[in-house]
């Protein structure tokens, strides 16, 4: 299973991504330049946290079009599994692969933290090496991470088990019901706010990051084989 | 007003001037509105009773008509300009500028 990271112009968390990788999965992650327009080599993408575009016009908003974004809207379309990570999620909402939008923190501060965090649906090709229920820690880091979208939406999200996070306890930044990641409806793009792939070992505070990248991998196993 | 670049000028072509103004839909809270709101409070302002904070842009841009203008600036604030899904927007065209 190969991975492919792109870097845009103010990306950041792009080389924590590819060594969460390597060193959880022990399988190869390439830093892929945002101008790169095909992913056909790649089995899965990893959309890194940061400052894309430094967070011109809106967050995400510029690095949607981009030509590595219209590549990921076709792996995402293969069914290829997509993760956004922070600013990795901005991007998937502005390219609406997935739905709603991100505001600005209630609080107006940038927050940096360990939150505790529930998966909500262990059933997704990301979420399934964790239990249902499960409480889990992970880092967030931002001023944008404040979810929305309208009733309508967060119903349909809620029917369809597309919410795979919510904060527990404390909601750092506002976001509706708590919302800390969602997938799409096919359930093979998962956009979140908390960074996984700053959890993956005991001295990071936490290593529950690291079975967001097994539940990947083993889904994909599941799929093609252990290759 | 920026110096523009100086581009092609095709014939019958004119320039118009869009100011452009995006804020946060009336459902949306806004959460810096509040927090200026809650300053100008404390300033002694007590009569506020709403502050909405959003951005001006300015685009100059160069079409046959005004109406291809009005068409074009409406299509950039819908795919671009604005996030449809938690903001509004309008835009004032003026010409020369």
């Amino acid at each position: 299973m190969r991975f492919a990271v792109p870097v845009f112009p103010g990306s950041n968390c792009d080389q924590d991504c590819a060594k969460a990788v390597r060193e959880v999965l022990e399988r190869p992650a390439d830093l892929v330049w945002y101008t790169e327009d095909s992913l056909d080599n790649y089995d899965a993408i990893i959309l890194p946290g940061g400052f894309s575009y430094g967070d011109y016009l809106r967050t995400g908003a510029l690095a949607r079009f981009s030509p590595v974004m219209e590549a990921v809207a076709e792996a995402a379309e293969k069914g290829k599994l997509v993760l956004g990570i922070c600013n990795g999620f901005q991007v998937l909402l502005e390219a609406g692969l997935l739905p709603g939008a991100m505001r600005v923190n209630d609080h107006l501060q940038f927050r940096c933290s360990i939150q505790t965090l529930q998966v909500e649906n262990n059933s997704l090709p990301f979420t399934a090496c964790y239990k249902q229920g499960e409480i889990i820690r992970l880092p967030i880091a931002h001023g944008e991470g404040n979810y929305y979208c309208d009733d309508q939406t967060l119903q349909e999200l809620e029917d369809r088990g597309q919410i795979a996070f919510r904060y527990h306890g404390e909601n750092p930044n506002g976001s509706v019901a708590g919302i800390a990641g969602i997938v799409n409806r096919r359930g093979n793009v998962l956009g979140l706010m908390p960074h996984p792939e700053r959890a993956i070992h005991d001295w990071m505070g936490s290593r529950d990051g690291a079975r967001l990248f097994r539940s990947m991998l083993q889904y994909w196993e599941g799929m093609y084989g252990a290759a | 007003m920026p110096t523009m670049k100086s581009g092609p000028v095709w014939e019958g072509k004119t320039v118009y001037k869009a100011t452009i103004t995006v804020r946060l839909k009336e459902s949306v809270l806004d959460p810096q509105g509040s927090a200026v709101q809650g300053s100008l409070h404390s300033l002694g302002y007590e009569e506020v009773r709403q502050v909405r904070i959003g951005k001006t842009m300015e685009v100059w841009l160069e079409t046959a008509d005004f109406q291809e203008a009005s068409d074009r600036v409406d299509a950039m604030c819908r795919k671009l300009l604005a996030n449809p899904v938690i903001e509004d927007y309008e835009f004032r065209l003026e010409k020369g500028a």
